[in-house]
């Protein structure tokens, strides 16, 4: 926007400065309200066509900074700033740990879910959109079926074409592969590579597994908990196109380690 | 899925059918060997001890008298007055219970306001309106579609708003990520989450409007198979009685075929569900 920072020579897509946010929970009608301090001075920038990944243990507030990001919930303090002009600005598309596909919905009409809120194609283009989207999913023969008749992969497959289709300025992904088994899971990772490389969307990733982080991203934001901060920064300077073959290498090891061992000394000093 | 509210209308003629789990086996053909053998019994029962006719009749006096009623048409003619019935009063308590569920989980003041009274009035019996309706609306087919109106709504309209609050959270917040308004969602999915609590409701609703309409129908009626066993009663012609049963149990379970049947072709991503509780 406006300011100073964006006229840097990478731009960012998004950028959050001293972002809290605070949730007060009233327990019965005894004792004091439980506070929850789920971000505390949360303060990142994320380039253009960067893939940065959150990492960190249950309630370190990574979800909350998505829905944050997404206007599901309204932070305490502080500003998001993103990128752009008009109605792009604010389009985020969003692949959640669960497929979320409505059952009643085939295949291609789940794609077509943000183009009948919005109405931002002709119905033709949309069509022809989805009919690309599936060829890409490698989801073509699957275009008139219903969610219930495909496998979880798939389903997750389709969760992020549809969160593609809505064109979005960032994909926001929270713990898209977690609910799926360990070998789709890394298939699912490679296909979002190759997605990714194709157009090379900003991504903002929320995941569990340090790998999975490590393997996809160009940085890796880690987290901790109580309150929700990001404790640092790691950059993952490792050659693309990557594959899994690249888990094996020793510079992978020793980010994943840098990583992991950060985490640790987080957890253990509270 | 919630089927709580699930009917079992199984027929009214005949013994308690035998259980479910043992009748997914062999399927329809044991009902029907059960069945026969049940009516072979009690002809047999009714014939060896010359049960007097007026007391019990046996299937075979059934049987003729059914067979009579509907070739002079006596019995057709009544039975489509009840059916108009039920008919014209499950639609009207379908209109009324969507409306109501619809502002009852829109509006908070609305479901405040309304829905404490909507379900203290469900501890007046409805059956105890019927006379009053009479009195307003005299023995023509209004009160009877009142009535059976009446008796319908409530578990239309609880399982209407059951329905309406089904929806995943999860699945709103996917909605609104890609800027979906209220309408959106409770066109995209609150209202097709809805529906199959919707249709178990009618299940349940279609069987009670068959009740409202003969309730309605003793009360005070000039026509109508209600009025057909008042009559038969006071003329001790127990077989019509029994064959206007027949008649009844038949009306029932059509209803509630149709409402199967409309239930696995509208809302098909349950029926997988549904056929397991269903019987195949």
């Amino acid at each position: 926007m406006g300011d100073a920072s964006t006229t840097v020579a990478t731009e960012h897509a998004v950028e959050l400065r001293h972002v809290y946010k605070r949730y007060t929970t009233r327990k019965a009608r005894r004792g004091a309200p439980r506070v929850v301090d789920a971000l505390h001075d949360v303060s990142l920038s994320v380039a253009q066509g960067e893939f940065v990944s959150i990492v960190g243990p249950s309630g370190c507030g990574k979800s909350t900074l998505l829905k944050v990001l997404l206007g599901l919930t309204r932070r305490t303090a502080g500003e998001v700033a993103f990128s752009g002009t008009g109605d792009h600005q604010h389009r985020l598309g969003m692949v959640f740990q669960q497929p979320l596909l409505l059952p009643w919905r085939t295949v291609t009409r789940n794609l077509l879910v943000s183009q009948d809120i919005n109405h931002r194609l002709p119905p033709a283009e949309a069509n022809e959109r989805a009919a690309g989207m599936l060829k890409m999913l490698g989801l073509e023969e699957f275009a008139d079926r219903y969610p219930a008749e495909l496998s979880g992969g798939m389903q997750q497959r389709v969760g992020i074409g549809r969160a593609l289709m809505h064109d979005p300025q960032i994909l926001l992904m929270d713990e898209p592969f977690g609910a799926l088994d360990a070998m789709t899971r890394d298939q699912m990772g490679m296909d979002l590579l190759r997605i990714w490389e194709r157009d090379r969307k900003t991504v903002l990733f929320v995941t569990h597994s340090i790998p999975e982080s490590v393997l996809l991203s160009d940085r890796v934001v880690v987290m901790t908990p109580r309150p929700g901060r990001i404790a640092d920064v790691i950059d993952v300077d490792l050659p693309r196109p990557r594959g899994l073959e690249n888990i094996n290498t020793p510079e992978f090891g020793e980010i994943v380690r840098r990583i992991r061992t950060l985490l640790n000394s987080e957890n253990s000093a509270h | 899925m919630t089927t709580a509210v699930e009917s079992e209308p199984d027929p009214v003629v005949g013994a308690p059918p035998p259980e479910r789990e043992r009748r997914q086996v062999p399927g329809a053909v044991l009902t029907g060997i059960v069945l026969v053998v049940v009516l072979s019994v009690w002809q047999f029962i009714v014939r060896a001890f010359d049960v007097p006719i007026v007391l019990v009749p046996a299937p075979t006096d059934v049987l003729e008298s059914l067979v009579d009623g509907l070739t002079d048409g006596s019995l057709l003619e009544h039975a489509w007055v009840t059916l108009q019935e039920i008919l014209i009063g499950f639609g009207l308590a379908v209109a009324a219970a969507l409306l109501c569920a619809f502002l009852i989980t829109q509006s908070h003041i609305i479901d405040k306001a309304l829905f404490p009274l909507l379900v203290m009035t469900q501890t007046i019996p409805k059956v105890a309106m019927a006379p009053l309706l009479i009195v307003w609306f005299g023995t023509g087919i209004t009160s009877k579609v009142l009535t059976t109106a009446l008796i319908a709504f409530f578990p239309l309209l609880i399982n209407a708003i059951l329905g309406l609050r089904s929806a995943d959270p999860d699945q709103i917040d996917m909605l609104r990520s890609f800027g979906a308004s209220r309408m959106h969602v409770l066109r995209y999915l609150q209202i097709p989450s809805a529906l199959p609590h919707i249709f178990a409701g009618f299940d349940v609703a279609v069987v009670l409007s068959v009740t409202g309409a003969i309730v309605a129908e003793f009360v005070g009626a000039t026509s109508g198979l209600g009025y057909v066993i008042q009559a038969t009663n006071f003329t001790l012609d127990v077989s019509r009685t029994f064959a206007v049963l027949v008649i009844l149990s038949a009306i029932g379970l059509a209803l509630h075929g149709i409402v199967v049947l409309c239930n696995r072709k509208i809302v098909f991503w349950s029926a997988e569900h549904r056929t397991t509780t269903e019987q195949a």
